[in-house]
């Protein structure tokens, strides 16, 4: 039998904020456990929540960026459980009336695009971190880190619209590469600033009801949503065509094993008893908020790839690359607005720009070649003072020296030679040499053009401007 | 009752009485009276310390803070820096907060002198006192009878002449109720006049800090030093503080007496006098209106449901994780809730605890606290509707005097209707004060309830002021 399989996501994306949701402490990942805690976060008896702005602030940008409905009106909602990183038992977020409904994400799907539906996305604080890690604690022990409890949170969940492996992960890749865009989450996935749970079925295709879904959990990496999904995908398929049931349960992704286990201890259908949080007023947002939010947007990676493609004239493979971030798209238009050469730039920014920052596994904007340093050198090329191939040994240079382009070619010895009268001087010389060459190629043997090249090439060690030489040598030759 | 006037704060700043002098005797007081049980802890050496403080400030000439020469108690439910605070309950062991509440901070930086912290029903929850892990305290006016609660140990430390003035919490009545109980004044100022940042929750959108006192003037400046927005409190409002200055001229002031508050049920003896001192009022010049509050009926109902759901919330925190008192030797983590929790809380705690996880629960939310929350709104449009008509609504505290201990501890919900009158202000987010107005023929008091719109205390001062004045005569 043919299925369907049927996804939606739950993506959880730590905001940037310099300090927690409802208290001053720092977010800084990192810190020595239980150091960056107050009574608030801590839910000491007595202490009170007081809402940071700036968490509504790239809420409602990301509502924006995702073309969602806006609520004006925000209420925050207790969420009611207990658990022992869970300091007052319940976590403060967001029920009825989240801050952003019914937004769009199109994600690159076979050969054209996919609009993924948003059902919902809303705030809320952060747990703590529990560490039942048996090489720090003893089997009935649990060690319980609290700095990560109240740092700002969004919880994004998507309509069940995906409907592969891949579309989820696309779908996660263009998320992560919006949150950067907007500045409001760094997407590291590894320190769990952005967390994926997938919630996947599968159904006879035809069928209009969803199959019994399970949720995995634990895929700290784009490529383990991708490989979590599919493993799911095989087993529920299986299950199926030897005529079983799928049991709805929550999975644990394992990237080592690479398997998905059933997550310990019994499923309990959680009633959070969620209600209003007395301890906050109300948050409206007015219209000029929502305008200063709209006006902070930036051109968002859509908008910018196509716009690359359609104004700058460049292949949809160069404006996807230059697009994936931030980062290197501001690089390249930067260094853009010195050379007026779209392609020629990309190619520098696509190929030495990237291979160095990879390299040296840092951001576009942390090289030492800034873009305004590349359009030096792209100039000197331009204008024949190096040559192309010269210009990459420069580029390496460059990185380690922060002389000036020019003064960087003159000490590597390659300046291009292109003054005509030394040019004249060495062709000529090839000429009396080997008058007949001169002679055969006279006669029709134009093939002996990449003799005469070579020659002036060697004789100059390189630095010849070809295409002034093999100017010259034609007309030279024809006379 | 005690000696204490605004004079003495005069008498104070012009070095004419030691602060140290009269804390020593307050304490000797507190000591004398022990058998009241008002005090949970008693701040025998930290008082004095701050007494001598206060008296080397003067003494260097340095301005001293307006409250300086006043000795307060503050309800074990408002957190004080290094000391413990038990809210009269075995689950936070020995817990000492790690910082002031905000109330806190405003007493001291106008110099008042913390003596203790007081008694009280555990975590607010009762109207007797007698739901404390540290015992009952005791009625000055009749040792056989309750305090009223659940601030008993405030009402009791002002009504003895332990101290000058003490602060109290009311989610439902629990200033009122034991001011009535035990003659004193008790004001439970507009929801957000006072940062309730430092005061453990019960009821969040429901508790009050507030002030007894037995001398109008005294509960005024206490207040007004206590009030004022806070940034740590959201629900803190940002309104201009008031005048504690009242002069008890109560001529075309509109009192707005309710019907539903003279029903069946109320003691006739309370009615004569609260009705009197209305005349009396009438006979001042001020003029009666009769109104109505008919969504008075349902108020007990709708503040047991949602003083219990947001309670069953605010108590989960007491989990035997970080703070307080934890279950030994857990088989896991559900048993260690479990046990602490059984072990640490009280019946009366356990009880609301799971009214209110019931009224929250699936299937159940709308039935009860959805519904309780739409007619807490049309309750406040009784008020708002009311106050077109009258600056202050005059009724009885309570329906009856203080009970006997166990009379009603067996009965919840004959206890629970002892809130009767008060639970509304609360519901509504008003102002009120118990004022005393006389007492029945065994001796006990009761008192007169004033309620006025949100941020009106002066208007509620100023009926105090009248009827003190009155019984000053």
């Amino acid at each position: 039998m043919k299925y369907e399989v049927v996804i939606g996501l739950e993506i959880h994306a730590q905001l940037s904020t310099r300090t927690k949701i409802f208290c001053g402490c720092s977010t800084a990942f990192g810190a020595q456990p239980n150091t960056q805690v107050c009574p608030v976060c801590l839910g000491m008896p007595g202490s009170l929540p007081v809402l940071n702005k700036q968490v509504v602030h790239y809420a409602l940008k990301m509502g924006l960026a995702t073309r969602s409905k806006i609520n004006r009106r925000n209420i925050f909602a207790r969420k009611n459980y207990f658990y022992a990183d869970l300091p007052k038992g319940y976590q403060i977020s967001q029920f009825e009336l989240p801050i952003c409904e019914h937004g769009v994400l199109e994600i690159p799907s076979g050969e054209g695009t996919k609009k993924i539906g948003i059902t919902r996305i809303h705030m809320e604080e952060d747990a703590g971190k529990s560490i039942h890690d048996e090489a720090f604690v003893s089997k009935h022990e649990t060690l319980v880190d609290l700095n990560r409890c109240g740092v700002p949170l969004i919880e994004i969940v998507s309509e069940p619209d995906l409907r592969s492996a891949a579309d989820a992960a696309a779908y996660v890749t263009k998320m992560r590469q919006l949150v950067r865009y907007l500045g409001i989450c760094d997407g590291n996935m590894e320190e769990g600033s952005l967390r994926c749970d997938a919630n996947v079925s599968i159904r006879p295709v035809g069928q209009t009801t969803l199959g019994t879904k399970t949720e995995l959990k634990n895929m700290n990496s784009i490529k383990n949503v991708e490989k979590a999904i599919s493993y799911e995908i095989k087993r529920q398929t299986e299950i199926l065509e030897d005529g079983g049931n799928i049991v709805q349960q929550t999975l644990l992704w394992d990237p080592d094993k690479n398997e998905a286990r059933p997550m310990r201890g019994k499923e309990d259908s959680h009633d959070y008893r969620y209600f209003p949080d007395p301890d906050l007023a109300e948050v409206c947002i007015d219209e000029p908020w929502l305008q200063r939010a709209q006006e902070e947007l930036p051109e968002l990676p859509d908008a910018r790839r196509l716009r690359f493609e359609r104004e700058l004239g460049l292949p949809a493979y160069d404006a996807e690359l230059l697009t994936s971030s931030r980062e290197v798209a501001d690089y390249f238009e930067e260094t853009l607005s010195r050379t007026n050469n779209a392609k020629k730039t990309s190619n520098w920014v696509m190929g030495e720009v990237l291979r160095l920052s990879k390299e040296k596994n840092c951001s576009v904007r942390e090289l030492p070649v800034t873009a305004a340093r590349l359009a030096e050198l792209m100039q000197a090329v331009e204008k024949g003072e190096v040559s192309q191939s010269a210009a990459k040994t420069v580029f390496e240079a460059m990185d380690k020296d922060d002389a000036p382009v020019k003064v960087l070619i003159e000490k590597l010895g390659l300046k291009q030679l292109s003054d005509v009268s030394a040019l004249e001087e060495i062709i000529d010389r090839i000429f009396a040499e080997n008058p007949d060459k001169v002679e055969s190629y006279k006669n029709g043997k134009t093939k002996l053009m990449g003799f005469f090249m070579g020659s002036v090439m060697r004789i100059s060690q390189g630095k010849a401007d070809p295409q002034k030489v093999s100017a010259m040598l034609r007309e030279k030759l024809s006379s | 009752m005690s000696d204490f006037s605004l004079s003495m704060l005069a008498d104070v700043a012009e070095g004419r009485l030691s602060v140290e002098k009269r804390v020593r005797a307050f304490l000797q007081k507190c000591r004398d009276n022990k058998e009241l049980n008002a005090f949970i802890t008693l701040f025998e050496e930290r008082a004095l310390e701050q007494a001598r403080a206060i008296d080397r400030k003067r003494q260097a000439g340095q301005q001293t803070g307006r409250l300086a020469g006043m000795v307060v108690a503050v309800k074990d439910n408002i957190v004080i820096k290094g000391a413990p605070t038990t809210c009269a309950s075995k689950i936070l062991g020995r817990y000492d907060s790690p910082y002031n509440a905000t109330v806190v901070e405003r007493l001291l930086a106008e110099d008042a002198v913390i003596l203790g912290k007081t008694n009280m029903d555990e975590f607010a929850m009762g109207s007797s006192n007698e739901n404390s892990a540290f015992g009952v305290v005791k009625n000055p006016h009749d040792p056989e009878r309750v305090p009223g609660g659940s601030s008993g140990g405030s009402a009791v430390a002002v009504a003895a002449g332990l101290v000058d003035a003490a602060l109290g919490s009311d989610t439902g009545g629990s200033i009122r109720q034991p001011a009535s109980f035990t003659g004193t004044y008790g004001i439970k100022p507009g929801y957000g006049r006072v940062s309730r940042y430092g005061l453990v929750a019960f009821g969040s959108s429901l508790d009050q800090i507030g002030v007894f006192a037995n001398d109008p003037a005294v509960s005024a400046l206490v207040l007004e030093v206590i009030s004022g927005h806070d940034n740590k409190d959201s629900t803190s409002a940002a309104v201009p503080s008031f005048s504690a200055k009242s002069n008890g001229d109560v001529s075309g002031l509109k009192i707005g007496v309710p019907a539903e508050y003279f029903q069946e049920g109320l003691d006739p003896v309370i009615e004569k006098g609260v009705r009197d001192l209305i005349d009396d009022m009438a006979g001042a010049g001020a003029e009666i209106v009769d109104i109505s509050l008919p969504m008075t009926d349902y108020a007990v109902s709708i503040y047991y449901i949602i003083a219990t759901a947001e309670a069953s919330s605010n108590l989960s925190r007491f989990d035997g994780v970080r703070y307080g008192r934890r279950a030994e030797e857990p088989a896991d983590l559900t048993d260690m809730y479990a046990r602490t929790r059984n072990e640490g809380f009280g019946d009366e705690v356990k009880r609301r605890i799971m009214l209110g996880t019931y009224v929250l629960s699936a299937g159940y939310y709308d039935a009860y606290y959805n519904k309780a929350m739409r007619v807490r709104r049309l309750l406040k449009e009784n008020f708002d509707e009311a106050f077109k008509k009258c600056d202050v609504i005059l009724s009885p505290t309570t329906p009856s005097t203080a009970f006997r201990f166990g009379e009603k501890i067996d009965d919840p919900l004959s206890m629970y209707l002892q809130d009767i009158y008060t639970v509304s202000a609360n519901l509504a987010g008003i102002s009120a004060i118990s004022i005393p107005a006389g007492k029945d023929a065994d001796g006990l008091p009761f008192g007169i309830q004033a309620q006025a719109p949100p941020f009106n205390e002066h208007v509620l001062f100023n009926c105090a002021q009248f009827i003190h004045n009155l019984k000053s005569i």
